[in-house]
């Protein structure tokens, strides 16, 4: 077992990746600008449809009903899958996902894969695994492109490069694209309809020559072995439908029960996500069509911590997601910090709660990430399966803060609780001794009274890492309960 | 034990004891407001409109001129096998028939592509393809850069996305088409035309 990791190496904890984020201009001028259209305009997308309560209503039922039946759910989609001509393969974790499609791609003798944008291939850490095998991966989405060519990471789940603007794209393409394949022009501007026309021209080779392609899918339905992808640019329909060879990587929490839940989803999706009535493309596919598309078709099911996901009774809920990224563009936090502070493919207040159950809390990225919210609601609010983020935030402090039993790799077991948070718990139990021993708490409180003009600005010793970031409140000249008393004490 | 049987039962230890979910409530609108077939195909052209698709009007009588005249900068037009032979009796660019056997990069010498649809979707401005014989395989309309798309109204056009579900078959290959192909990936600014066609025709036919 070498356990669930998210393609990503070593990174600082939130706290200090937000901290330098929060000190480039450029990054949080592009973020500001580009989170606060997109939500703008899915206001206005979401207030078209009357009854949009009640379709988010119908959306977190369904995604509950199927994980309640999960097992007769994925078993009912490889009996599906299987009967119209496909194969499904099934993975515990990232790296038996990674053998499968290598050992899938390299049985075709071919040493290339165009890819459509996937979170659950970047959650495996996929094009590392293949290139380690030989197998070059191009990204053909226009904004995984510029994440692949810039050798950076992705900062938003459905606009991977909103952290990059026009001029740094243009450099990028100029500097990069020659390397991968046909170059930029050489007289390239950064007008964004040069840039995608370039990015055309560089990838309609890629496609055209493409005889293995690797997917996700947005929802995979049970019924009928439907595979569904929406999209915009096009680049899905080239993967999905030119090579002979489609690999789709799916995680278990993507299925439905049957075609008819897609209703729901293919009105709530693109309104979230791009605040548009539907996107500009959607491909359904079931197996393989006789002599239209890719004569193999394979699907790898995958686990990588949603089964001990599964296992937490509030947690769960966040397997629900359907990857809109709508809590993304509505966080406080996530405008400032940036996609990349959150050290996970899956950045925002989704990946603060999703993160940490997949990965597990004892990785110091992970232990601060359910601190990475000033709770302020915003996401729960416009999520579409109205997964509630802000409770699962609480829930997963307190699983860091006190340990716990958890499900880790299908096991059950108690969690220590994490280090660095002892005198946050000394203070907590300080705090309820106090609280149930009222005669100590009003000797305290007149005690701090009497002493306030000493108050320090800043806590000593292991108090001084909470003052670092905020203000210690003013301390009253008399304690509230000694007012009331004095005021009104007498009443009846 | 095989990885398949391991998921399986960490999902079953996992959901053991799980109250059961409540049944999914569906009290959500089949369609969004109440429309004549007319306003319906008004409706349609609309939001079509809106994502960059031109949309044209025309009868039984008047879709060999339209259609010659769409295709006009084209030189050569790939054709489905069950394409109305008289819609395209006035064009001029060579007809290309679709061979299993051609490549892509032979697609991508191809300037236009006609289809018929198997039906519309009015309040998302959606054409839906299944590969029936008027439209042909999933490629034809996806390497060209000219699309131009026949919708039979008010026969083909449906209100809303529930309604279309209902009468689609999932084991058909479906391709649902909301505009040119777009993006928005820099700077949020939309540019039409990345991989799919640039330029989408719509024809609504019968609907003088």
């Amino acid at each position: 077992m070498t356990g669930t990791h998210l393609g990503m190496p070593a990174f600082p904890p939130f706290p200090d990746a937000a901290r330098e984020a929060v000190r480039d201009g450029v990054l949080r001028a592009n973020l500001r600008h580009a989170t606060h259209t997109i939500r703008g305009k899915r206001a206005r997308a979401v207030a078209e449809l009357a009854d949009w309560e009640r379709l988010r209503a119908a959306g977190k039922a369904v995604k509950d009903h199927t994980l309640r039946h999960l097992d007769r759910y994925l078993l009912q989609l490889e009996a599906s899958v299987t009967a119209a001509g496909g194969t499904v393969h099934w993975a515990a974790d990232a790296d038996e996902a990674n053998r499968i499609v290598t050992d899938l791609v390299l049985a075709t003798g071919e040493s290339e894969v165009v890819k459509v944008k996937s979170m659950a291939t970047q959650e495996t850490g996929l094009n590392e695994a293949l290139e380690a095998a030989g197998i070059a991966a191009y990204e053909t989405d226009l904004a995984e492109l510029i994440v692949q060519l810039g050798h950076d990471r992705p900062s938003h789940i459905l606009v991977p490069a909103i952290h990059r603007n026009r001029r740094e794209i243009r450099d990028i393409f100029r500097s990069e694209m020659g390397g991968w394949g046909r170059p930029a022009p050489e007289d390239l501007g950064d007008d964004p309809r040069e840039l995608a026309e370039a990015a055309r021209l560089h990838l309609r080779e890629k496609f055209l020559r493409a005889k293995v392609a690797v997917s996700g899918a947005n929802f995979v339905v049970a019924e009928t072995g439907t595979m569904v992808v929406l999209e915009s640019e096009g680049n899905g329909r080239m993967c999905l439908t030119l090579p002979d060879t489609l690999i789709s990587v799916v995680g278990i929490e993507k299925v439905v029960p049957t075609f008819r839940d897609l209703e729901v989803f293919l009105q709530t999706l693109p309104r979230s996500s791009t605040a548009e009535r539907m996107n500009p493309y959607t491909t359904m596919w079931t197996g393989t069509h006789e002599g239209d598309g890719p004569s193999a078709f394979h699907l790898v099911l995958l686990d990588n911590g949603r089964t001990d996901t599964l296992a937490d009774a509030t947690g769960r809920q966040a397997l629900r997601c359907i990857r809109c990224s709508a809590c993304l563009n509505v966080c406080p936090v996530y405008e400032r910090a940036g996609g990349h502070a959150y050290g996970s493919v899956y950045p925002g207040p989704i990946g603060a709660v999703l993160s940490p159950q997949l990965r597990g809390t004892a990785g110091a990225v992970d232990a601060s990430l359910p601190y990475a919210s000033t709770l302020c609601g915003a996401c729960y609010e416009v999520c579409p399966v109205a997964i509630d983020i802000p409770e699962i935030l609480l829930h997963l402090r307190e699983r860091v803060v006190q340990g716990g039993p958890v499900t880790r790799e299908g096991v059950r077991v108690r969690l220590r609780p994490a280090h660095g948070h002892t005198a946050e718990r000394a203070a907590m139990r300080a705090a309820r001794l106090l609280l149930d021993h009222p005669g100590a708490l009003r000797a305290g409180e007149r005690l701090l009274a009497r002493a306030r003009r000493l108050r320090p600005r800043r806590l000593p010793g292991p108090g001084r890492a909470w003052t670092d970031t905020r203000e210690l409140p003013d301390i009253p000249a008399e304690p509230f309960r000694d007012w009331w008393l004095r005021e009104r004490g007498n009443r009846p | 034990m095989s990885t398949r049987d391991r998921i399986l039962s960490r999902i079953r230890r996992a959901t053991a004891g799980a109250p059961d979910a409540p049944p999914v409530p569906r009290d959500y609108l089949r369609v969004h407001g109440s429309r004549t077939p007319a306003e319906t195909a008004d409706l349609l052209a609309a939001n079509l409109t809106e994502y960059r698709a031109t949309v044209h009007r025309t009868d039984e009588d008047g879709i060999a001129r339209l259609l010659a005249r769409l295709l006009a900068a084209s030189r050569t037009v790939l054709v489905p096998p069950a394409l109305p032979g008289h819609w395209l009796a006035s064009a001029t660019a060579t007809r290309v028939h679709d061979d299993p056997a051609s490549t892509p990069y032979d697609l991508d010498r191809v300037d236009s592509v006609v289809t018929g649809c198997a039906l519309a979707i009015a309040e998302t401005g959606t054409l839906v393809l299944d590969g029936g014989p008027d439209q042909g395989r999933r490629r034809i309309t996806l390497v060209p850069d000219h699309h131009v798309c026949v919708v039979r109204v008010p026969d083909q056009v449906v209100d809303s996305v529930p309604q279309a579900l209902e009468r689609l078959d999932p084991t058909r290959p479906l391709t649902w088409i909301s505009g040119p192909s777009a993006t928005s990936d820099i700077e949020l600014d939309r540019v039409e035309g990345v991989h799919g066609p640039r330029t989408l025709d719509v024809v609504l036919l019968g609907a003088q």
